[in-house]
């Protein structure tokens, strides 16, 4: 700041109103909840139908290759498919307000910058913990059970959350680079592919080795199989060392996409002015 | 807070803005662009589509980075002190949007909150600008379910939350009826006898020409003209005779024949010749004769007070092209 300048911008003002403009930007977020209801409980209800799909089309098959009960099985995978989905929800609003004018109006508004996207990132993990609670709900009901202590079981539902927290800056990366929402329909496609190259649903063991290698890289795995471990599930006994190192890879996986996925962001909402 | 108390509300020198991945001949969108805005005045932009002008403003409002030049808006440069800037202005029209999900008082909330108001003074002008604009009882229903005239006060109401000094408007009343567009317009005037600058992009010559005070016309990312209306349209001649011969063949010789009453140039424009002239009557009836004794065949034969756009016309073609007769893509002036 230049002396000329007459405001008082000392850095503990700036950060108390950029946290204020952070909590503006999660209020409007919560308030499209409101406005428009059905949409965001198909939202929290869609992994849970998709789930009971699953349950209801692999459970016996595949519970009965095991002997044990597939729900205890995919209910870990299936949180972190809940969390894996939030990507859409992220990228889908941020494309929405680059393409409808309303960053232009937040840019051209004396708040922080910052605040911007942290009230899309606060927005979005309460609305990723609504969508959990909604899972592990249904889990309860379709007979799901942790087996582990309560610090175990929490620290699982740390890793499902940080999974969140990655896939919302691919989300908001994605979401400003999106010409169009064709481009963004095109990235919800690609998200299917992505989901069942996984140890989400199915036991990577039965596929073939180069593809079983690929799925079990995959970090929805990591997290999965992770989570399962921590939750007390029964998982199957990977073979490569992505399976191996699973905790650490749910650790270090969502930390390498935010590493990626943050300054890229950060740096094209800044090139938005170029 | 009024921050540095600058002679104009606008001063931007010689503003180049490249676009390196657009077509190449929309490269480049800003090439040399002067303005001065004075303060507390109405100050209306110009041009057709491509000229410029969308990009002079996102630059102005610091949502575009300028490649060159410099640009003061409230005395704050754009580029190194953009946060001073924004606290100071509006946008009202295309350059910036209102949450449709939300109702128009939420909205407006919002951009109080964002604008650095505490929630109750926010709340308390939200309410305050939906009375005033006549929205006081739809400002709790959301925004898509409002008409095209609501839409456009909601718009303006938002570029207003703090009073800006300097308010951008872009097209305020497109889709507006006669009285909707006269109750954007007295609330405009109010804000610009409040001290408030305006700057208005429109396509709507005819509503530059009544509301501002000054006008730029914006060719090819640079002002090619610079004055009041009345000062234009004095440029291009007092009153025009405009002649449609049947054949153009006999161009020359109408120019010959109607010359002695000419005050100026005598151009041809898409076929026309336009003679300007001092009086109406005694250059249309002496020109009539003259042409009819030449027995030269017509098609038309009128005096015009020229409009803006004919200014515009004149203006652009001759920035365009040094030739007397322009080529024809430097004649499409906004309707």
């Amino acid at each position: 700041m230049t002396s000329r300048t007459v405001t008082h911008d000392r850095p503990i003002d700036r950060l108390r109103r950029a946290l204020a403009d952070t909590w503006t930007i999660t209020l409007r977020e919560l308030q499209h909840w409101r406005s428009r209801p059905g949409v965001i409980v198909f939202n929290w209800l869609f992994p849970v139908l998709t789930m009971g799909m699953f349950i209801g089309l692999l459970g016996g098959a595949i519970g009965a290759a095991t002997g044990s009960s597939y729900v205890d099985f995919v209910m870990p995978g299936a949180f972190a498919m809940a969390m894996f989905f939030g990507l859409e929800a992220t990228m889908t609003a941020v494309c929405t307000d680059a393409s409808k004018g309303i960053t232009d109006r937040f840019r051209s508004l004396p708040m922080s910058g910052f605040a911007v996207v942290a009230g899309r990132c606060t927005a979005d993990m309460i609305n990723s913990l609504v969508s959990l609670a909604v899972v592990v709900t249904a889990g309860l009901l379709f007979g799901w059970r942790p087996d582990a202590s309560a610090p175990a079981i929490a620290a699982a539902f740390a890793l499902l959350l940080l999974l969140r927290f990655a896939v919302l800056w691919i989300g908001v990366f994605i979401g400003l680079k999106a010409t169009s929402q064709e481009a963004v329909a095109a990235v919800q496609i690609a998200v299917w592919p992505l989901l069942f190259l996984s140890g989400v649903f199915i036991d990577t063991a039965t596929m073939p080795r180069w593809l079983r290698a690929i799925a079990e890289a995959n970090p929805l795995s990591a997290t999965a199989t992770a989570a399962r471990d921590l939750f007390g599930n029964p998982g199957f006994a990977g073979e490569s060392w992505f399976a191996e190192n699973a905790a650490l890879l749910a650790v270090a996986w969502p930390i390498l996409l935010v590493l990626v996925f943050l300054p890229l962001s950060a740096a094209t909402y800044r090139h938005l002015r170029r | 807070m009024r921050g540095r108390e600058p002679d104009s509300a606008i001063e931007a020198r010689g503003v180049r803005k490249k676009y390196p991945s657009a077509a190449p001949e929309e490269r480049s969108a800003l090439d040399g662009f002067d303005l001065t805005v004075a303060r507390g005045s109405v100050h209306g932009l110009l041009g057709p589509n491509g000229a410029g002008k969308t990009t002079a403003v996102r630059i102005m409002a610091t949502l575009l980075d300028l490649d060159a030049g410099e640009a003061r808006v409230a005395g704050y440069d754009v580029a190194r002190e953009g946060r001073q800037v924004r606290r100071r202005i509006g946008l009202v029209g295309q350059y910036a949007a209102v949450d449709e999900e939300l109702s128009g008082l939420q909205n407006l909330v919002m951009f109080g909150r964002l604008s650095r108001l505490s929630p109750r003074a926010a709340r308390h002008r939200a309410e305050e600008l939906l009375e005033q604009f006549g929205l006081a009882e739809t400002g709790p229903k959301r925004i898509s379910a409002y008409s095209g005239g609501m839409r456009r006060r909601l718009d303006l109401a938002a570029g207003l939350v703090v009073a800006p000094q300097i308010l951008f408007v872009d097209e305020p009343t497109t889709g507006l009826d006669p009285a909707g567009r006269r109750d954007v317009w007295d609330a405009i005037r109010i804000l610009v006898d409040g001290g408030t600058t305006v700057l208005l992009t429109t396509q709507y010559l005819e509503e530059a020409d009544r509301f501002a005070d000054r006008i730029s016309m914006l060719a090819h990312g640079r002002v090619v003209a610079d004055g009041t209306p009345a000062e234009l349209k004095a440029r291009v001649g007092s009153d025009w005779l405009e002649v449609l011969p049947r054949a153009e063949a006999d161009i020359p010789r109408i120019t010959k024949a109607v010359r002695r009453w000419a005050s100026g140039d005598i151009r041809t424009v898409n076929g026309r010749v336009r003679v300007p002239v001092l009086d109406r009557t005694t250059s249309l009836l002496g020109a009539a004769a003259a042409l009819q004794d030449a027995g030269i065949a017509l098609d038309d034969l009128t005096v015009r007070t020229p409009t803006l756009d004919e200014v515009f016309i004149q203006l652009t073609g001759a920035a365009a092209t040094d030739d007397t007769t322009p080529a024809d893509d430097t004649q499409k002036v906004p309707a």
